[in-house]
């Protein structure tokens, strides 16, 4: 456990230590920041249905960018350390390749929690500004964020997955951009209602992230959901650890 | 500490190294030497645990490598080949990370810190980021890395290279400081650096050990010392006198002056057979010579290295050239 740790604390500094968490925490809070001034102005236009949490939460504009978070945050986690060869010393000091797996993944699972703390602020400032609370309850606050890092939590395993596969950082994000959008737009089969049958049609609903956001970010919690990402994401982390260990016992 | 029984390691189809067996005993320190490519480093990774062989067994301090590995790692400090290390890290910063993931508890991890920086002679660069350091520091960081738990068993590859005269001089001693409290096995394509500072040398030559001894008894066991040239140094009267009587004297293959200064005059004497120093030193004082050196140059291990790989020259194999680092790591 104590290692588990230590390699966690390296993973987090080494993220803060680069310009590259700062670069992506910027980009987030530019792109965020468009997003919450399109969904305000949309309010301005007259009367809608949704909430401000969830026109900031459930727009292209949002979705579009958070992808891309993905293959950002991961691809640098296994294969910097082939590339630059520090996985030898690495793997030479006494410790598990289950804890090196583990510690990666909650490092970026903790540094992506980081991200998104800023993005409070926005609703602090609609209520600032407004008097008006910009979602009915918290409940949907929490909703939405708790979607947010359960996908979160599968994707960024995903990422570990495809970098723990190749020493090369860029073949890790394009695989790992490919991977979430086939998954984040499993969702999509849902338009297609006609074409696909019935049960497939409600495995598409339930699966698409945006029919889960919206009824995350009205408070709704959808247990099918919870359990999808929980059990991706460690069946993930179980294929990313035999991946690793394969490079150090293959023949 | 170290025993190893028939290790081989292919990468596809090439063998890097072939049925392999040696033991170093504790207090040891031991040169692994070999020209590029002759299984050095994938020696060294299997001992280390990164690598796995297949086939063979390797023990560290009684523990298997490969099935009690945890155990067996946390015995060895290991410096790999071209010292990889976290860029965005400070030297302080790093030692403290590797430290408490070899298990040093917190209480105790600054004072090991502390201890591995000064034998390195880092304590002033602790706080600089290891991306600027020069070759030579990040070669001590390796170095630190490897002694800050203080294992039992140091495996050093390639400690010395790309580092100046003056660093590898550091290193070296260094390395021959820390042999009174560690085993050693550092591996070198450096002859005389070697010869410098092991007391035993085991020679690899395309993923076989051909020879294991000290540098005397190698030296022994291929006849050269014999041969090797003598130098004296007299005041003689007459050099061309003294060169016909010194090649005409028994045992001796020839004589030739090589130099003169201010009336010291140097002879190179090759000797045909036996080690002429006795009758060279008879001869010099019947004629009344003032000697001012009289000396025979044992075979450098150099001489040794190239007789035995002379020797192994299997016909028949090819001379493929075996991809010493990182085979697994497309």
């Amino acid at each position: 456990m104590r290692s588990f740790w230590t390699l966690w604390k390296r993973e987090v500094a080494s993220a803060f230590h680069t310009p590259m968490a700062w670069v992506i925490l910027c980009f987030l809070l530019l792109v965020t920041g468009f997003n919450f001034y399109a969904g305000v102005s949309i309010l301005n236009h007259g009367p809608t249905e949704v909430t401000v949490v969830e026109s900031f939460f459930n727009t292209i504009f949002f979705w579009f960018p958070f992808l891309l978070l993905f293959p950002l945050l991961t691809m640098r986690l296994y294969s910097e350390e082939y590339r630059s060869g520090t996985v030898e010393p690495l793997m030479t000091a006494p410790i598990r390749d289950t804890q090196v797996v583990l510690a990666k993944f909650f490092g970026v699972l903790f540094l992506y929690a980081v991200l998104w703390l800023p993005t409070g602020v926005y609703f602090e400032i609609f209520w600032l500004q407004t008097r008006m609370t910009a979602a009915g309850a918290t409940g949907a606050y929490l909703g939405a964020y708790l979607l947010l890092f359960l996908m979160g939590m599968f994707y960024l395993a995903l990422g570990c997955l495809c970098s723990s596969l190749t020493r090369h950082q860029i073949t890790a994000a394009v695989t790992t951009l490919a991977l979430v959008s086939l998954f984040f737009l499993t969702g999509l089969l849902t338009f297609l209602s006609g074409s696909i049958g019935t049960l497939m049609q409600g495995v598409a609903v339930t699966l698409s992230p945006i029919e889960q956001m919206t009824q995350f970010s009205r408070g709704i919690i959808d247990t099918r959901a919870v359990v999808w990402y929980l059990a991706m994401t460690m069946f993930c982390l179980f294929l990313t650890l035999h991946s690793f260990q394969a490079r150090r016992w293959r023949k | 500490m170290i025993s190893v029984q028939g290790l081989s390691k292919s990468y596809g189809p090439t063998a890097a190294i072939r049925e392999i067996s040696f033991t170093v005993n504790k207090g040891e320190l031991v040169g692994f030497l070999g020209p590029n490519g002759a299984g050095k480093s994938t020696t060294m990774k299997i001992l280390s645990g990164y690598l796995p062989a297949d086939a063979g067994e390797v023990r560290i301090a009684g523990f298997d490598i490969f099935t009690q590995s945890i155990k067996a790692r946390s015995r060895i400090g290991y410096l790999p080949e071209n010292v990889p290390l976290y860029p965005e890290m400070r030297v302080g910063e790093y030692l403290g990370y590797r430290a408490a993931l070899k298990g040093v508890r917190a209480r105790r991890l600054p004072e090991k810190v502390d201890d591995a920086l000064q034998l390195c002679g880092l304590t002033h660069v602790r706080r600089q980021l290891i991306g600027t350091l020069s070759k030579g520091y990040r070669q001590r960081v390796g170095l630190a890395d490897a002694l800050v738990i203080e294992p039992d068993i140091l495996i050093l590859d390639e400690p010395t290279i790309g580092l100046d005269p003056e660093q590898i001089r550091e290193v070296r001693t260094l390395i021959k400081g820390l042999a009174t409290r560690h085993t050693i096995l550092l591996s070198s394509h450096i002859l005389s650096e070697v010869e410098m500072t092991c007391s035993r040398v085991l020679i690899l030559n395309r993923g076989r050990i051909i020879a294991n001894g000290t540098p005397s008894e190698l030296r022994e066991r291929t006849g050269l010392s014999l041969a090797g040239p003598v130098r004296l140094e007299a005041m003689v009267p007459d050099p061309t006198e003294a060169v016909n009587a010194l090649g005409a004297l028994p045992g001796i293959g020839s004589a030739h002056v090589l130099g003169t200064t201010g009336g010291w005059v140097s002879f190179e004497i090759i000797p045909s057979a036996g080690d002429p120093r006795g009758s060279l030193f008879e001869e010099a004082v019947r004629r009344g010579w003032k000697l001012r050196e009289l000396s025979a140059r044992e075979s450098s291990l150099e001489e040794i290295f190239t007789s035995f790989i002379s020797r192994n020259r299997e016909p028949g194999i090819a001379d493929t050239a075996i991809q010493p680092t990182g085979g697994a790591m497309p």
